[in-house]
């Protein structure tokens, strides 16, 4: 629990244990199973934790990355134990997760040069873009930080009035200019008001879109192309979220949307409801991006800055 | 990584080469290339190990054929074994009952709102008089939502904003609906996590209250291993009719269908594939397979080249190809006519084998536009008799069209070289190829 301490809050710790709950659990009990009965890793004990990280959404190239690493330590120390597999499984998925050099433990520090600090959200349709907004403007207002939200999710039916709701909820101003409005006016607009107000973070939402959709692609450079009129450095921050329930697609979502718009970070959302979590690990691992937030629940407080010992102590635990 | 999966198989496989038939050893390598593609494509883990084992039941004992290499062989026996398992009968969606009452259930975003929105046009365009009823009360704005999409499709939307009682609300729906002629109550509901016990008997409880005559499951296509047990759990609490699979319009493989339709046992009734309030459709079973494998999708290209063709047009441009008088009026009526087949990219993802040739080309139907400028920019004599574009021509024609000369070049280059391989394709017969030509 020591460790714990120095990342989370009592009740941070208690919302990811309960959270990840049924990630921890499927990943536990069949690597409990994976070994059940043996007392050293053989080439059975490795099937099935192939098995294992594979029905976890790790993805095949991962797994196998990993299993190969493992394969070489036993013929390298000729003999290893299961219990020293869970050790270097811990290590090796580690190493795998970028760190997301958050400074502080909230790791919603924000500079104060960077003012104010731009955050655009992307991602595909229903993968939580809005509510992840809405959490994040409550807990930056938390902080006692101005916050202002930009509505330029035009396009799907009501969601404008989706963010509106949620502005109303945290207390903060949405900039908008309604449905069916030019998207970039809109985070034009937002931008403006936040520097002319002084806020603290702007935060932008975007319509959800897939990535195969070259146009609506093209339309988030644009976006961002007209934000940089106004401050040439932002946006500051690229959050792109994923659904924790999407399969191996996640991987080429982040690949598309890092190209239209240099994703910086990543949130993993609906990680409560899925016994994954595996696809953090992927993408994490092939894209050099980090996780920065994941939502493990309803509640504000459900999303999560991502801490990567936290993360994989808690699958272990 | 797994793009063309008979390449794959024939690595996996060479050892089978110079052997009469498959045998228990010289398969077991590609039978898990197999199981690991289907795991690539999203798959379930337990459900790609059964398939996998079944197939190489059947596949053992084949003959290994000198004409196709084993890897086709594998393949095709694969390709055969996915589309007998999620296929069976084509089952409609059951709409009797006054009114009928259609019960969407699913995952937060997995994109229920908007099928409903879909379903009420299909169903108000089979001429039912339709009503939609909002029982999302939890999302913001999710009654809003639908009341857009109702307005859209022109379907009445039930919702009683104060009211925070997802069953009273789809029962005092229905009484409306009864006593307003409606004959089909689509009841779209909130989402909810399968491991959310409370909301879970909400939904329950709504089916029980309200005996729908069809439940549908709406599932994202792109969800990955944890799409079985999700699945499992709904239909243990609902005992759901169908399925709907959402999103496919994107590149995901779709695994998830294979798995659900496994494990649960239900149809697939309804897919849906894009943003647009027509874009729902039948499953079809043999698409999503070769998708699944990442064949690429011929049947769905060649129908929507039917939709688009004109039959006469396509007549008389097979003959002028035939006959190597192919002009360049003929290009530009071809050009307008692929636009209107929808977006290329997809178009052309849907050729085998080419979904991973173009995943990083940017095929934008914008970059038609220069070249239809360019051949509109032409007189009717140079159209028709390309050779006489002197540089003088050329010159004007890149002015005319807002363009430059080294384009309106580019453009001629491509057209000689298409009116080089028409001829070839002439000579062979291009039997290979006429699978794909729409102008046949």
């Amino acid at each position: 629990m020591g460790l714990f301490n120095k990342f989370f809050s009592k009740e941070d710790k208690e919302s990811l244990d309960s959270g990840l709950h049924k990630t921890k659990e499927t990943f536990f009990s069949k690597l409990g199973k994976a070994v059940v009965g043996k007392s050293k890793v053989d080439d059975e004990v490795l099937d099935n934790l192939e098995e294992v990280l594979v029905s976890s959404d790790v993805g095949i190239d991962t797994t196998v990355k990993i299993i190969e690493r493992i394969e070489d330590r036993v013929a390298r120390d000729k003999y290893l134990g299961v219990d020293e597999l869970n050790n270097i499984l811990k290590e090796e998925i580690a190493g795998l997760l970028e760190d997301n050099n958050a400074t502080d433990q909230e790791g919603l520090s924000l500079d104060p040069t960077k003012k104010p600090y731009v955050i655009l959200v992307v991602g595909v349709n229903g993968v939580g873009k809005t509510t992840t907004i809405g959490k994040l403007a409550a807990r930056y207002k938390s902080l006692g930080n101005h916050v202002v939200l930009g509505a330029a999710d035009t396009f799907r039916a009501a969601a404008v009035d989706q963010i509106k709701l949620w502005g109303e909820r945290v207390g903060v101003h949405v900039v908008s200019k309604g449905m069916n409005t030019d998207p970039s006016a809109v985070a034009f607009e937002a931008v403006e008001y936040g520097v002319n107000h002084g806020a603290d973070v702007v935060i932008i939402d975007t319509a959800g879109r897939l990535h195969t959709k070259v146009n609506l692609m093209n339309e988030l450079s644009k976006i961002k192309r007209v934000i940089q009129k106004f401050i040439p450095e932002a946006p500051h921050e690229v959050l792109l979220v994923l659904d924790g329930s999407t399969g191996q697609n996640a991987v080429i979502q982040a690949r598309e949307f890092t190209k239209a718009t240099e994703v910086t970070s990543l949130a993993i959302t609906k990680l409560d409801g899925t016994a994954k979590g595996g696809v953090v690990i992927g993408i994490s691992n092939e894209f050099k991006i980090p996780v920065k937030y994941i939502g493990v629940g309803e509640k504000v407080e459900d999303l999560q800055v991502f801490n990567r010992e936290a993360f994989v102590e808690t699958l272990f635990e | 990584m797994f793009d063309n999966l008979s390449l794959r198989l024939d690595k996996a496989i060479q050892n089978l080469k110079g052997q009469a038939t498959i045998t228990e050893i010289n398969i077991a390598a590609t039978v898990k290339e197999i199981r690991r593609a289907l795991v690539d494509a999203d798959v379930n883990f337990k459900v790609a190990k059964e398939v996998t084992d079944e197939i190489k039941e059947e596949a053992l004992g084949q003959d290994v054929l000198t004409s196709v290499s084993p890897g086709q062989l594998l393949t095709k026996i694969t390709n055969d074994k996915l589309t007998e398992l999620m296929g069976g009968k084509l089952e409609e969606i059951n709409v009797s009952g006054s009114p009928a009452v259609i019960l969407i259930s699913g995952l937060q975003g997995s994109g229920k709102t908007t099928f409903s929105g879909k379903l009420a046009n299909y169903l108000k365009s089979q001429g039912k008089q339709v009503m939609l009823t909002a029982c999302d009360i939890y999302r913001p704005a999710a009654i809003d939502q639908l009341k857009v999409l109702g307005e859209q499709v022109d379907v009445e939307v039930y919702a009683e904003p104060e009211n925070k009682d997802a069953v009273s609300i789809a029962n005092s729906a229905i009484k409306y609906a009864k006593s307003n002629g409606k004959s089909v109550v689509i009841v779209d509901t909130a989402g909810r996590l399968a491991i959310d016990e409370q909301m879970m008997s909400e939904i329950e409880a709504l089916k029980k209250s309200l005996n729908p005559s069809e439940t549908l499951f709406v599932v994202d296509s792109m969800t990955g291993q944890d799409a079985v047990n999700t699945a499992r759990t709904f239909n243990e609490r609902l005992d759901f009719d169908g399925v709907v699979l959402t999103k496919l319009d994107g590149d995901t493989r779709g695994g998830a269908a294979l798995s659900i339709r496994r494990v649960v046992e239900k149809p697939i009734k309804f897919i849906s594939t894009g943003e647009k309030l027509d874009a729902i459709d039948r499953f079809h079973p043999d698409r999503m397979s070769n998708r699944i494998l990442g064949m690429g999708d011929v049947v769905s290209l060649v129908e929507k080249a039917q939709q688009a063709f004109d039959e006469d047009e396509a007549k008389r441009l097979n003959k002028k190809i035939r006959k190597n008088q192919f002009d360049l009026n003929d290009f530009l009526s071809q050009l307008q006519q692929i636009k209107k087949m929808g977006n290329i990219k997809d178009l052309v993802g849907m050729i085998p084998g080419m979904g991973k040739a173009i995943k990083d080309v940017d095929l934008d139907d914008a970059n038609f536009k220069p070249v239809e400028a360019i051949i509109q920019s032409m007189t009717p004599m140079e159209r028709e008799n390309p050779d006489l574009l002197n540089g003088a021509r050329r010159k004007r024609i890149a002015k005319g069209s807002g363009t430059s000369i080294q384009e309106v070049n580019r453009l001629m280059k491509q057209f000689g070289d298409m009116k080089k391989m028409m001829k070839v394709m002439n000579k062979s017969g291009a039997r290979g190829l006429s699978a794909l030509n729409p102008f046949r």
